[in-house]
């Protein structure tokens, strides 16, 4: 189907209804229970699962695939997030334009970045996109923000103010981002029984993109250009020899992946029509460096896998407080009670970076291949278990699955 | 009619002069060898003829056009193809896509963004593909990763990679450097066959004598960087300079 393989296609078909049945998957628990406090399935969560899943997969298609590791991709979010509220103040609220720009912007910065950064490969490639984040950070914080020329608002962050143009704004028009009328804030709230489900326009419109690209993605990795970035990560030399130029082809990747990072920018503008510096920032980078090595590097489904399960850490685990813990373990003696809060006490909250941190060591050592190479491993001892033999190789990912 | 004409190249690294005024020409359809001790400045002439070294002075012509100054890929693309001396191979691709992607690079020059298509639609270049790792004998090793190969098949395959190009002109380092005789003598067949079997012509670099004379129709001897005689294997053989300077150290 649309020119993808069988197993491709139930990949596509799995994504697609997990993304479309996320509003109820995601909100297992019934609304006041204890246990509520594990649901993700509020919209601003939900957004930012499939934002951050644009992000990763179009990173994953730069360093998955050529193993160019860029530390400086969250300029290209930012980008695309001021490139989104400058159409917001100057034309209006509509988001096609806005979500257009970002990704223009985004790859004519991103051409310009991997010009120069490729020129070298390995720890120095990564240096020279960290420095250029770098750089973009403290031009957005300060530089491009002054008195006579305004483009970024600096601090306090670039945002729409009354006085804005807007020349496009019509009459009726919602006074917040919308798609032709539809604001992404809209939301229809279903109660079944004890539980709630959340259904947003800006999620739907989020995560109709996001499968929308991550089609691309798969046509990406299949085609003999995606061969072709393989070949770069695996051997220059041999390409050079072939015939082949590497440069336009990593180039050609890094401004692909700078794209879905601005589309990303964008789309968090969209949801939320405000625009920071520190969106740019090296931890932002670093962050979906984490995503899809967490996921599964050079994977299909791997990166959103990562990303969701570190929005799901970051928003989760970072709102168990000392009194929820309290709660828990008050079947416990008072003194052991203490004592077992205590210990826990540091992995959350604002701790939940130290549990990120932990499990992502593990990740790494007993994983390699990420969250995907648990999930196989995992189905094949239950296929093993299943047929009873134990022949069956185990734990060897494929590249591309 | 020479296909490769080398004229007065010299290359100095810092004080070492590894090649001083170079003068080679190498006929069209023939293999012509390039021996000489280590050291002689076989793998840097070897280097300036595809571009990864630039020679100080001197011209390199290939079908009368130079090369000089030119990028590998370039070099590549006017139909010099290189094996390498340790076979350089995508090791992480699978046998297949190693034989499929000089066929594309073939077809679509040195960068074409084919990003939306499908390599099982392109019936035309795995069509060719399958036919060269047919005439390799690697067909049954087709979904194996190219890592995983035996020395020998890597070689092969690499060999293959070259040939699925039609190159006019193949270059080979030293292909049997440190290969077992068995994996030797069928490296020798393999090029006996392609030399029978095609409009090629093939320069090699060879410290294997044994090689050296089973293939070569002209040889020269590079001595010290700079070339001692060129001839016939008989007359290179009986040649008393040449064994001074190589054979009766390697006898
Ligand atoms: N890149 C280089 N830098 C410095 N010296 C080199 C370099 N490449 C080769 N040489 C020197 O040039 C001489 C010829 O080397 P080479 O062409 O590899 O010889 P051969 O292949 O005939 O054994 C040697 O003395 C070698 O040490
Ligand atoms: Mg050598």
């Amino acid at each position: 189907m649309l020119g993808l393989n069988k197993k491709d296609t139930s990949l596509l078909i799995i994504v697609g209804l997990l993304t479309l049945l996320a509003p109820f998957i995601l909100n297992p628990f019934p609304e006041g229970s204890a246990m509520a406090q594990f649901n993700a399935g509020y919209p601003d969560l939900m957004q930012r699962f499939v934002i951050f899943g644009i992000l990763a997969i179009g990173f994953n298609i730069l360093f998955g695939l050529t193993g160019y590791l860029s530390f400086g991709h969250a300029a290209f979010l930012g980008v695309g997030s001021y490139s989104a509220v400058w159409m917001f103040k100057l034309l209006s609220y509509n988001i096609i334009p806005a979500i257009a720009l970002s990704v223009v912007v985004a790859g004519l910065f991103s051409l310009l970045i991997g010009f120069v950064s490729l020129r070298r490969s390995g720890i120095y490639f990564s240096i020279l996109t960290l420095a250029f984040a770098q750089m973009s950070f403290a031009l957005a914080y300060s530089v491009l923000s002054n008195p006579k020329f305004n483009l970024t608002n600096g601090e306090t962050g670039l945002q729409v103010y009354a006085d804005d143009p807007q020349i496009l704004q019509g009459a009726n028009a919602p006074d917040l981002p919308h798609l032709f009328g539809l604001p992404m804030r809209a939301t229809y709230t279903m109660d079944v029984g004890a539980w709630s489900f959340d259904f947003n326009a800006g999620y739907y419109l989020c995560a109709v993109i996001m499968m929308v690209v991550f089609y691309l993605s798969i046509r990406i990795f299949r085609s003999p250009f995606g061969m072709m970035l393989r070949a770069v990560k695996s051997n220059q030399q041999r390409m050079n020899y072939t015939g082949l130029n590497s440069k336009p082809y990593t180039l050609a990747a890094f401004v692909i992946s700078g794209m879905y990072a601005g589309l990303a920018g964008g789309l968090m503008a969209a949801m939320d029509p405000l625009a920071g510096a520190e969106r740019m920032q090296w931890t932002a980078s670093g962050e979906v460096v984490l995503m899809t090595i967490l996921g599964g590097t050079g994977t299909l489904i791997g990166p959103v896998l990562g990303a969701g399960f570190i929005k799901y850490f970051e928003n989760i685990f970072s709102k168990i407080n000392d009194n929820v813990l309290h709660g828990w373990f008050a079947f416990l003696p008072d003194g052991l009670e203490d004592a077992v809060v205590f210990l826990i006490h540091p992995f959350i909250g604002k701790g939940w970076h130290l549990t990120l941190g932990i499990l992502f060591m593990l990740v790494v050592i007993y994983l390699p291949g990420g969250l995907v190479e648990g999930g196989q491993r995992l189905l094949n001892r239950l296929k093993r278990k299943k047929t009873g033999t134990d022949d069956a190789p185990s734990g060897k990912t494929e590249p591309a699955e | 009619m020479a296909i490769l004409r080398v004229k007065d190249v010299s290359k100095r690294f810092g004080g070492l002069r590894a090649l001083t005024d170079v003068n080679l020409n190498v006929e069209e359809n023939t293999v012509h060898a390039i021996i000489g001790p280590n050291g002689a400045g076989k793998s840097t002439l070897l280097n300036c003829l595809v571009g990864k070294l630039m020679p100080d002075t001197g011209s390199v012509l290939f079908d009368n056009s130079s090369v000089l100054g030119l990028e590998p890929f370039q070099i590549n693309q006017m139909g010099i193809s290189r094996v390498f001396q340790t076979p350089e191979i995508f090791g992480e691709l699978t046998v297949m896509e190693n034989m499929l992607i000089p066929i594309f690079a073939m077809r679509d020059g040195a960068f074409r963004m084919h990003a939306y298509e499908t390599i099982a639609n392109e019936k035309a270049v795995v069509e060719q593909a399958e036919a060269m790792l047919e005439e390799m004998n690697m067909a049954d090793k087709r979904e194996m990763s190219a890592a995983s190969l035996s020395r020998g098949d890597k070689r092969r395959l690499e060999i293959g990679m070259c040939l699925s190009q039609n190159p006019r002109l193949l270059l080979l380092d030293e292909p049997t450097a440190g290969m077992a005789r068995a994996d030797t003598n069928n490296t020798i067949d393999l090029l006996k066959q392609i030399k029978d079997e095609r409009d090629i012509t093939i320069a090699i670099i060879e410290h294997d004598m044994h090689v050296v004379f089973s293939l070569a129709e002209r040889i020269t001897v590079l001595a010290q960087g700079a070339p001692l005689v060129e001839d016939t294997p008989e007359n290179i053989r009986g040649n008393p300079k040449v064994r001074e300077a190589y054979l009766g150290e390697a006898a």
